[in-house]
């Protein structure tokens, strides 16, 4: 059976430390922009942890929410592309074709979450980063939208593995950066064709729920967290 | 209008045979500001499109703003032309030529717009459908492709419906002049003889495109709103966009026209030619078009705020309340507070208040495609990503140089075609003109019905012929 990706954030665990968006740069080859260039809004990091503050001070209770791209099932960004340069791979990922995206940034502008990025110059590592780019990743040159891919290259690494030895692949030996990464387990990855996965039983738990699920883009990701129902019904 | 025919041949064929050195005046200024643009665009090929000042989230700034804006003014002609053409509106004989010459330029410049706007623009060849070895197609589903192939339907068809009309003009040059202009003319007039034939060639054919060219120039404005209606994206997912959109294009559309008819009158000396009463009638269509556009902009505005949704409503109090105040009150004061008087009173609606009102057309529907834009944008629905958006120098030079590059064509232009169809004001001048249907003019030229009756028939001629004989 083919698989179906998902992933499961627990905002009740997310401590906000950002590991993530540090092992997603690592995992990835995303550029550093410059703080110049960061400030004209062109940092390209595929996933942000977001910080909301509650209350009045001093009683500020902060709120870390990571956000990267939701992979959608009914995703706004895939029609738009002229060149099918964003589309739909037969595991339901939302796939960016670097080579054929000629940048007209609709995608990215169709985009909700705005978590599609955008390379306004060639990219350049200051030393010594350079020393630590991921073979598995292809670069992308100047004019190339990109964006989270759940770390495609892990998930085809582990299939092609487990063809070889001729086996069922397994999620628990396949992690994102990200999830891989993450101290307090806030991100749960696996396959939602699995109705046996955590990621399938966290996305069933009733703490769960789709950001912006009200625009109809059907997410893969699923928020979980503790809300005043739940609080009494517990 | 009291002329001669060869006083009408003398008075608009000038600008054709002579040159004065204003003309090279006006090319060098106007050609030294495009060739700045080129260069602030080789920069940017050179550079990245880094160099504009678009980011994330604002992906979109002053190159579509002004491609929409370029597609909008281009409305100002065919259409325009196409409907007084129709309705055989005396009065618009002197001006068709002047609209269709304005859509084809503007179009030409609007389309570059996504091209220089794209991060690999030397890639832009990946949008036509062409086969490949790889069997890759362009996508259809995108409103962007639909885009191409209806720019490129409005482009042949209007180059077409400037064109037409031209060639007997051609032939009266061609026969006025020597040397090099005479082989050019000669091939530009297409073999034209002024036959009963090629009349009635040239009546059917501009009767065909006139009703044609109507559905494209509409289907053209409604797909470039849909670029932004189609997105998930708070105040552009809206069903009144298309509407919107083609009204605010003909606005502006005919604003440019009043203002290029108000150059080439002083610069051409077309005083007599070009008479208040073109500019009066232009002015009523402008002053409808303008509470026409206010009607779209306040129903919008209200369903929005009463609706209170609150992507929506972040997006509706940026524009109202926010950092883009001063622009939206500008852009109403431009579009309704200016036209509206200089417009509806009479004494006002002269050639100076026109061109003043549409001066102010012209400058409120930029903004106002920049307000379209640029605000929904920067609020999108997650408030941790929000944005702004502040030009550079390279995106103004090369808005200031599209300006120059429509001035630069159209000054050529005029010097290479009489920019009055004298055909057409010679027929018109007969008495007969003001009562004949417009398909029947080359009775009125002097030719007799066409070949053969069953086109006759069709085109309305045969009642025409029957009177006169």
């Amino acid at each position: 059976m083919a698989h179906r990706w998902g992933m499961a954030v627990d905002l009740d665990r997310c401590t906000g430390c950002e590991a993530c968006v540090i092992a997603c740069r690592a995992e990835n080859n995303i550029p550093t922009v410059g703080e110049q260039q960061a400030r004209m809004g062109r940092a390209l990091h595929w996933i942000r942890v977001e910080r909301y503050y509650e209350g009045e001070f001093p009683d500020v209770k902060v709120k870390f929410q990571p956000v990267f791209c939701q992979q959608c099932d009914n995703a706004p960004c895939e029609p738009v592309c002229p060149t099918y340069a964003s589309y739909h791979n037969a595991e339901g990922l939302n796939a960016q074709v670097y080579n054929r995206c000629i940048g007209t940034r609709y995608c990215a502008n169709a985009c909700p979450y705005t978590v599609r990025f955008f390379n306004f110059f060639n990219p350049v590592w200051d030393r010594p980063f350079h020393l630590q780019l991921n073979p598995d990743v292809s670069v992308r040159q100047v004019g190339v939208m990109e964006k989270c891919t759940f770390c495609v290259q892990r998930i085809k690494a582990a299939e092609i593995h487990a063809h070889e030895e001729k086996r069922e692949l397994k999620d628990e030996v396949l992690q994102p950066a990200c999830v891989q990464t993450c101290a307090p387990k806030a991100l749960v990855f696996g396959d939602l064709n699995d109705p046996e996965s955590e990621v399938s039983r966290l996305q069933r738990s009733r703490r769960g729920s789709k950001l912006l699920a009200e625009l109809g883009t059907k997410p893969k990701v699923t928020y979980l967290q503790r809300d005043q129902w739940n609080e009494k019904d517990a | 209008m009291k002329k001669t025919p060869d006083q009408i041949n003398q008075d608009l064929l000038r600008p054709v045979v002579q040159t004065s050195p204003s003309f090279f005046l006006a090319c060098g200024i106007l050609g030294a500001v495009v060739l700045v643009g080129c260069y602030a665009w080789g920069y940017q090929l050179y550079h990245g499109i880094g160099v504009a000042g678009i980011g994330r989230p604002v992906f979109w700034g002053f190159y579509i703003t002004n491609f929409v804006f370029w597609i909008g003014i281009s409305h100002a002609g065919t259409l325009i032309s196409a409907i007084l053409r129709l309705s055989n509106a005396g009065w618009r004989r002197p001006i068709t030529r002047c609209a269709e010459v304005i859509t084809v330029f503007s179009l030409c410049i609007g389309a570059m717009f996504p091209l220089i706007h794209l991060g690999r623009s030397w890639l832009f060849f990946w949008l036509f459908p062409y086969p490949s070895e790889r069997g890759l197609w362009p996508n259809y589903r995108s409103p962007l492709l639909w885009d191409f192939f209806a720019i490129n339907t409005y482009l042949i068809g209007s180059v077409t419906f400037l064109i037409l009309p031209i060639i007997p003009d051609m032939a009266l040059v061609r026969e006025r002049c020597t040397g090099w202009r005479k082989r050019l003319y000669n091939f530009l007039s297409l073999g034209w003889r002024g036959t009963r034939r090629q009349w009635a060639c040239l009546e059917v054919a501009m009767h065909i495109l006139a009703i044609l060219i109507i559905p494209v120039a509409v289907s053209v404005h409604s797909i470039v709103s849909w670029d932004f209606a189609m997105t998930p994206v708070p105040l552009w997912h809206s069903t009144i966009f298309a509407p919107y959109f083609v009204a605010g294009a003909i606005f502006s559309g005919i604003a440019a026209l009043i203002i290029a008819l108000v150059v080439l009158r002083r610069f051409l000396h077309l005083e007599e030619y070009l008479e208040p009463v073109c500019f009066d009638n232009l002015g009523k269509l402008l002053l409808l078009m303008s509470l026409l556009w206010f009607y779209f902009v306040f129903a919008e505005r209200l369903t929005v705020w009463y609706g209170n949704e609150s992507s929506e409503i972040a997006v509706l109090w940026l524009t109202q309340r926010g950092a883009y105040r001063w622009l939206f009150w500008l852009m109403v004061v431009c579009n309704l507070g200016i036209p509206f008087p200089l417009l509806a009173i009479r004494k006002l609606r002269t050639i100076t208040g026109t061109c003043i009102a549409s001066i102010a057309v012209v400058l409120g529907m930029w903004v106002e495609r920049y307000l379209i834009i640029v605000p929904s944008l920067s609020r999108k629905f997650l408030p941790y990503a929000w944005g702004s958006y502040k030009p550079t120098w390279v995106e103004i030079t090369i808005t200031a140089a599209t300006f120059a590059a429509m001035a630069l064509l159209y000054v050529g232009f005029v010097k290479v075609v009489p920019i009055i169809s004298i055909w057409e004001l010679k027929v018109g001048m007969r008495e007969e003109a003001r009562i004949l249907s417009a398909a029947s003019e080359s009775e009125l030229i002097g030719v007799r019905s066409t070949a053969s009756p069953q086109i006759a028939e069709r085109i309305g001629l045969e009642r025409t012929y029957q009177a006169k004989t």
